[in-house]
């Protein structure tokens, strides 16, 4: 997932790869998907279509050869993307993956996240990685499609929430003091700037309690 | 402690959390590295306190640098500790982390192990499936090994969850340790058949993923996923399914048959979008793979193609894409339905997307007939005009000619037109393409002489306006025309109406500005055209004209001589001399045209290109007659092609008098332009060809009397030489006779369109045959080497997974795999029975060995479960064979597919009966897979019975060993380190007992860890020897100063580590405990106890086992081969202490001896010389050992030297110990 000026905001490899050929993807997986216009088919092939910018390719999915070099003489992966609003998702699947099927899986991926959030917003996804990527864990693990049905996912990972409110209870009070504390007596501290940020930021400090 | 709470809250006061960092690097925006490295530096203060709540927040906030691409493997200790916290919290985050960065190459990966089998069987859902899914990611072969138990056993896991995230998990874990998948697939296979969709749907997942990769070996599963995709209305699970299907028809036709009536009935029905496009695609994958030979399916193609023309239609462009997408599938097999819909692709050729136009196009190619040709070019022309300054137009360009060309310009009728399409190509300015445009106008003028008029017109008027195509060079591929029209001017430039003009246009100044091999081919072609003009003028006598033109060139021609280009310049220089000579000539009016001329005279013949090259292919040939027949009887075949075609290649290239070498070199030339190596040069001065031609003796070689075409033909048979291949050996005059006359009709097809005049047949004979070497060519790489295709990547990790399951899916009752194939559970020293006993038995062909065996192992079995192995050795085959028909009969009748799988149960339950001893695993997979290839054959069945009468008696002795447990590995390490006798060694076990008493027995075995050198790896097997089950096994042991078990954090000293599995009754596994130590040089004996719950009938008790561990020297000894001149390095060097033993009364073979030292002791032998050997070892903290062993009559001494004096006489005395007990 990347917003419109190709800052990543999600990033999730199957296959190991170091951490510069992984921002070299993802950055020219956006310049890929960034050209293309809206009102054109959401697939790209990493094969063909790919002038010789040099490497195409994946974010979430399915086994990525491990040298960039193989993601294109005649690679059968394809990179799949949606664009919502101010973000990208983009998946990069081999053929055993349904094209359309992975679209759909976006849409779900993309309604989980709403349902979760409430409205998501790219805010969201900034400020909440661990939680979305704990949510991508219930759809995809592994590169291979685990669940796809919204509710169970949703269900889980409300579960999931519930058993770690349930652990910071003790704590959560006291930390929540503290970012009080933190958030009126060390302006130093650089702060959110927007008030939007601070009304996620509340609920979800039991996490670090 | 309140104190401490206090400073650790204040301290995290200052901490920022991830949304800080978030917020932070969003406010630095301009110096965003800086702020995150004092980040990171924040981070890192914070991972060194002990408070795991700041911990987890630290690689919370490392996992979003990670993101960002900061390396953050140095944390990965810190982020095993986060796993390890209690929290659910923290563990997430911990093993989220984890996943991110986590990968083969993380050192301390091994060290989550534990922690992982721990979460695995945590009572928290969460735990598991968070420690599942962060396994996911990083599981390596080693974990993979570790844990394939502990997954297997969550795969039947109360909640669906768990179960779905475990058989996913599988799937990496097959990838890293392949003999898992044996053992596991018939669990595997029962989740098909989940009551929760959402592990139904990771079962077909996993298979899926299975058998795209190796699909022959679950054709078997057939039935089963026909089942669900009759009945599933998952269309997840559907798409899956089918596209599984879709990998299996190509292996078993009748499958396609049967699914072809479900599938369009689904196509019907569906709603989906994405399930009718799978369906569609699985069809034609169906289709393809029928081909030939079913003639009504005519209908279905039909359907595909219609529902592909809906998707097509359609407003989304996903759907259009792939509607194209498979359109181009079904093109190849069947081209006719596709045709009737070109209305609709060029539609699409309109699009706005390019990648949709870029299908179109593709469809385009299989489309083209001779009819409408034309029509779809100037379509395309129209685009390539709309398209301008895109990568797309290039796309666009190279297909246009791509389509022209194909098959040689099979479609083609009109090569005006052609060459006028070329021509207009050229108006394109910035493609990169200007070579390939430049190739075809090349090919095309010198392959069709009735065109050449034409072609030289054209390419005249391109000369003439070569200021527009040259403009600006730097940018512009299309300049690589010129170098085609140059040539194509001097070349045929009796057809060239202006030749005056066009010489002046080739001699512009700016010439000079273009690239040096297109001046190269100028210069080359004025001389051309200056001949000609010269024998023009001469005829008709206008000395003058004549001398101008001498003149002219004489004053233009500098300018290339001063040329930086060393090829233009050389050509340039020794022209112009030339010509000066001419000039003098010219002046003292000799006729100098006919001598000018001749240095160029000669029919061009069109040869196939790589003609040289092809002469050595008949050498070749006797590839296919290896492919086809027996060698021996096709080498006489094979001579006789050889020496026809060698002939046959001089007098071609004989009868062709002039210049032949040259031409076929410049030919040669044209296509690979770059070349700055020009043979034209060597024409210029009185060429060695020339004269070579001259001499008599080449003259009379039996040219021109052959017919030509006979040998010709022999090359070239192609277009029939599909079907005929095998015909090829046997080149019979008749045959050549027919292919001739095939030939001669097809040439004179081709012969309509070049509207050939009977003057020009022998060249026009030429150019066929060049086609048809060409073909050759393109057809030798496949006959020669067809064995490469099959050879798959060796690295291909897929390719381990390739194990035939058949067996396994039968699901055999008399054949419990389950429980000799229970998931090894760590195995030290890969002991392999190399060498059995069973081979002092009678001699017997080595055919029957590996049967041998296995027929042994079904006996133990039968004989433990009471059978008699005649019955169950029937009952086996007649399994096989019933599954066989199973399928068989499930193929070919219709759909209630007959319900052939055993109930899966079976393996199960005996899964618990009884645990084999793990030697065994080994064989019994070596047995399945011989089993396979044996399998149907009833009549080896029997050769094997027979061999195991023989074999009784060994059996029988071997059978006892058997039955202590472990015993009877084998040292195959000896014969690793070099001895090389038959003898066979007795067997040998590694495990030593621990501790027995009525309901669990211990045996165990030390390693050395060779990655660090302070710890060892105890391995317990636990064998349940009682009725009852045996959980919640702890495992403590009094911790000595030296030695300490090591515990998971923070747990106290006094904490046993929990066993990480229950034992059912008669089963056995085994455990892993971590020990670390300072020192050594000494053995150690630690107390311990295992305590554990018996659970019966009756109730369950509490009962506790004391046991000593002793740590021997010798478990601290990694078996570590040296090789001999390091091994007197080490000697000489002095640094060693030296200890000496000496052994009276011993009886046993000197080989025995030094086997039981490598096994026991951890030795590898050195060298061996009689009865001497040098054995090496070292230490897991590296102190080196050496020892001489020497026998005598009935003694051994051993001498050792070691850099520790304490560590050797420890180690001598445990060996004198283990020697004195034989």
């Amino acid at each position: 997932v990347s917003n419109n000026h190709g800052k990543p905001r999600l990033v999730r490899f199957y296959q190991r790869l170091a951490e510069e050929v992984q921002q070299q993807i993802i950055r020219e997986t956006f310049h890929l998907v960034l050209k293309r216009d809206e009102h054109i088919c959401n697939f790209l092939e990493c094969g063909r279509a790919v002038p010789s910018v040099g490497a195409a390719s994946p974010h979430p999915d399915p086994p990525l050869s491990s040298c960039l070099h193989s993601l294109f003489g005649g690679s059968d992966y394809k990179l799949i993307y949606r664009h919502y609003a101010t973000l990208y998702f983009v998946f990069c699947v081999d053929s055993s993956e349904s094209e359309l099927g992975i679209l759909d899986l976006i849409q779900v991926f993309v309604e989980t996240l709403d349902k979760c959030f409430e409205n998501v917003c790219e805010l969201d996804l900034i400020f909440h990685m661990d939680k979305v990527h704990h949510i991508l864990q219930e759809m995809v693990i592994g590169g291979m499609v685990l669940e796809t049905n919204m509710n169970e996912i949703v269900a889980q990972v409300e579960a999931q929430s519930k058993l770690e409110k349930a652990e910071g209870g003790l704590s959560a009070a006291p930390s929540r003091a503290v970012s009080a504390v933190k958030n009126i007596n060390l302006p130093e501290i650089p702060r959110n700037i927007n008030i939007g940020d601070i009304n996620i930021k509340v609920p979800n400090l039991s996490q670090f309690m | 402690m309140a104190l401490k709470m206090v400073k650790g809250s204040i301290d995290r006061m200052f901490d920022k959390n991830l949304q800080d960092l978030v917020r932070g690097i969003r406010n630095h925006k301009e110096d965003e590295a800086k702020y995150i490295s004092q980040c990171i530096d924040e981070i890192k203060q914070e991972l060194k306190q002990d408070n795991i709540a700041v911990k987890a927040n630290a690689v919370c906030k490392l996992t979003y640098l990670q993101m960002l691409g900061y390396d953050i493997s140095w944390a990965a200790f810190n982020i095993i500790e986060v796993m390890s916290a209690s929290k659910f919290t923290f563990k997430r985050i911990g093993y989220l982390a984890a996943s991110q960065c986590f990968h083969e190459g993380t050192d301390v990966i091994m060290l989550t192990t534990n922690q992982i089998r721990k979460d695995l069987s945590s009572p928290n859902q969460y735990d598991t499936g968070v420690a599942l899914t962060g396994l996911s990611c990083f599981v390596t072969p080693d974990l993979a090994r570790d844990l394939a138990n502990d997954i297997m056993t969550l795969m039947s896991h109360t909640k669906p969850y768990i179960r779905k995230k475990a058989v996913l998990i599988m799937y990496k874990v097959f990838l890293k340790y392949p003999e898992s998948l044996r053992p596991a697939f018939p669990r595997l296979k029962e989740k098909l058949e989940d009551p929760d969709p959402g592990v139904q749907s990771a079962a077909v997942n996993v298979i899926c993923e299975l058998a795209r990769r190796n699909p022959k070996n679950y054709l078997s599963l057939a039935p089963l996923f026909f089942k669900l995709m009759t009945s599933s209305t998952n269309n997840w699970v559907l798409i899956k399914i089918i596209k599984l299907f879709g990998a299996l028809t190509p292996l078993e036709p009748r499958l396609g048959k049967k699914l072809i009536e479900p599938l369009t009935n689904l196509i019907h029905s569906t709603s989906a979008m994405s399930l009718l496009y799978e369906c569609v695609n699985t069809v034609i994958a169906v289709l393809i793979s029928l081909s030939s030979g079913m003639p009504n399916h005519s209908a279905s193609i039909q359907l595909c193609v219609q529902k592909l023309r809906i998707l097509i239609e359609d407003s989304d462009q996903n759907l259009k894409y792939l509607g194209l997408l498979a359109m181009s599938k079904i093109l190849k097999t069947h081209p006719k339905s596709v045709q009737s819909h070109k209305d609709l692709i060029l539609q699409c050729l309109d699009d706005k997307d390019e990648s949709i136009r870029l299908r179109a196009l593709d469809l385009l190619y299989g489309m083209v007939s001779k009819k409408n040709l034309m029509e779809i070019v100037k379509k395309l022309m129209i685009h390539v005009d709309k398209a301008e300054g895109t990568t797309y137009r290039d796309e666009l360009l190279t297909k246009i000619i791509d389509i022209c060309s194909q098959s040689n310009y099979q479609y083609i009728t009109n090569f005006e037109w052609y060459i006028s399409i070329l021509v207009e190509l050229t108006r394109l300015e910035g493609t990169r393409h200007g070579h390939l445009i430049a190739a075809q106008m090349l090919d095309v003028a010198i392959r069709v002489k009735a065109i050449r008029k034409f072609a030289v017109s054209q390419m005249a008027m391109l000369l003439d306006n070569a200021h527009l195509i040259a403009s600006n060079t730097q940018r512009n591929g299309i300049c690589e025309v010129l170098y085609a029209a140059a040539w194509i001017c001097g070349e045929f430039s009796e057809h060239l109406e202006e030749a005056n003009q066009t010489l002046e246009a080739m001699l512009r100044p700016k010439v000079t500005t273009l690239p040096g091999h297109i001046q190269a081919v100028y210069v080359q072609n004025m001389v051309k055209l200056y001949a000609s003009i010269l024998q023009q003028k001469e005829q008709s006598g206008e000395k003058e004209a004549a001398q101008e033109i001498t003149q002219l060139m004489i004053e233009r021609l500098p300018q290339f001589v001063q040329s930086a280009d060393l090829e233009v310049q050389e050509r340039a220089s020794c022209i112009l001399q030339l010509i000066k000579y001419i000039q003098k000539l010219q002046i003292k009016e000799v006729p100098v045209a006919e001598e000018v001329i001749a240095l160029f005279a000669g029919e061009l013949n069109p040869v196939a290109p790589k003609a040289q090259k092809k002469v050595p292919v008949p050498e070749g040939l006797d590839l296919d007659a290896w492919i086809n027949e027996p060698p021996s009887d096709s080498e006489s075949e094979d001579e006789k092609p050889k020496t026809i075609f060698h002939d046959e290649e001089q007098r071609h290239r004989h009868r062709q008098p002039e210049m032949d070498e040259e031409e076929l070199a410049r030919r040669r030339e044209a296509r690979k332009q770059e070349q700055a190596n020009n043979p034209f040069y060597i024409k210029s001065s009185p060429s060695p060809q020339k004269r070579y031609q001259d001499t008599p003796g080449v003259e009379h070689i039996p040219v021109v009397q052959i017919d030509l075409s006979v040998p010709l033909k022999v090359p070239g048979m192609p277009m029939s030489d599909q079907y005929v291949k095998l015909e090829e050996e046997r080149r019979h005059k008749q045959k050549l006779e027919k292919d001739k006359k095939k030939k001669k009709q097809k040439k004179e097809k081709r012969g309509k369109h070049h509207r050939h005049n009977s003057l020009h047949t022998e060249s026009e004979e030429d150019i066929a045959p060049a086609h048809h070497v060409d073909i050759i060519t393109e057809e030798m790489p496949e006959n020669a080497l067809p064995s490469d295709e099959d050879d798959k990547d060796p690295n291909d990790p897929y390719k381990a997974l390739d194990i035939d399951l058949d067996n396994l899916v039968s699901g055999k009752p008399s054949r419990p795999l389950a429980d000799s194939e229970k998931l090894p559970v760590q195995r030290h020293r890969n002991v392999e029975a190399l060498k059995s006993p069973d081979s002092e038995a009678p001699p017997v062909e080595k055919k029957s060995k590996k049967p041998k065996k296995k027929e042994k192992k079904h006996k133990e079995k039968e004989r433990e479960k009471g059978k008699k192995k005649e019955k169950e050795k029937k009952v086996v085959e007649e399994e096989e064979r019933k599954k066989e028909e199973d399928l068989d009969f499930w193929l070919s009748t219709a759909p209630p597919p007959a319900p052939t799988t055993q109930p899966q149960s079976e393996p199960e339950a005996s899964a618990a009966v009884v645990a084999e001893p793990q030697e065994v695993k080994r064989e019994e997979r070596e047995e399945h897979e011989e089993e396979e290839d044996e399998g149907k054959k009833s009549s080896k069945h029997k050769k094997k019975k027979h061999k195991k009468e023989k074999e009784e008696k060994s059996k029988d002795r071997k059978k006892s060993k058997k039955k202590s447990h472990h015993s009877e590995e084998e040292t195959a390490e000896s014969v690793q380190n070099g001895t090389l006798e038959d003898e066979p060694l007795p067997p040998m076990s590694s495990y030593r007992l621990l501790a027995e008493n009525p309901y669990v027995k211990m045996t165990y075995d030390i390693q050395g860890n060779l990655q660090n050198d302070s710890q060892v790896t105890v391995s317990v097997i636990f064998e349940n020897k009682s009725t009852s089950f045996l959980k919640s096994m702890e495992l403590n042991v009094l911790d000595s100063l030296n030695t300490k078990m090591l515990r998971p954090e923070g747990s106290s000293v006094h904490d046993g580590i929990p066993v990480p599995f229950q034992l059912p009754p008669g089963i056995s596994n085994e455990a892993q405990f971590v020990f670390t130590l300072q020192s050594i040089v000494m053995a150690q004996k630690l107390k311990g106890t295992l305590s554990f719950i018996v659970k019966n009938d009756e109730g369950s008790t509490h009962e506790k086992l004391d046991f000593k561990l002793h740590f021997s020297c010798a478990s601290y000894l990694i078996t570590t081969p040296c090789y001999s001149d390091a091994f007197a390095k080490l000697l000489e060097s002095g640094d060693l202490h030296m200890s000496s033993i000496k052994l009276d009364g011993i009886s046993i073979s000197f080989q025995h001896l030094l086997a039981k030292i490598c096994f026991h002791h951890h030795f590898s032998v050195v060298e061996r010389v009689d009865s001497c050997a040098s054995m090496y070892s070292r230490s897991i903290q590296g102190h080196h050992v050496c020892l001489l062993v020497k026998k005598g009559e009935n003694s051994v001494s051993i001498d050792g030297k070691c850099s520790d004096s304490t560590l050797l006489s420890n180690l001598l005395d445990e060996m004198k110990e283990t020697l004195s007990k034989c």
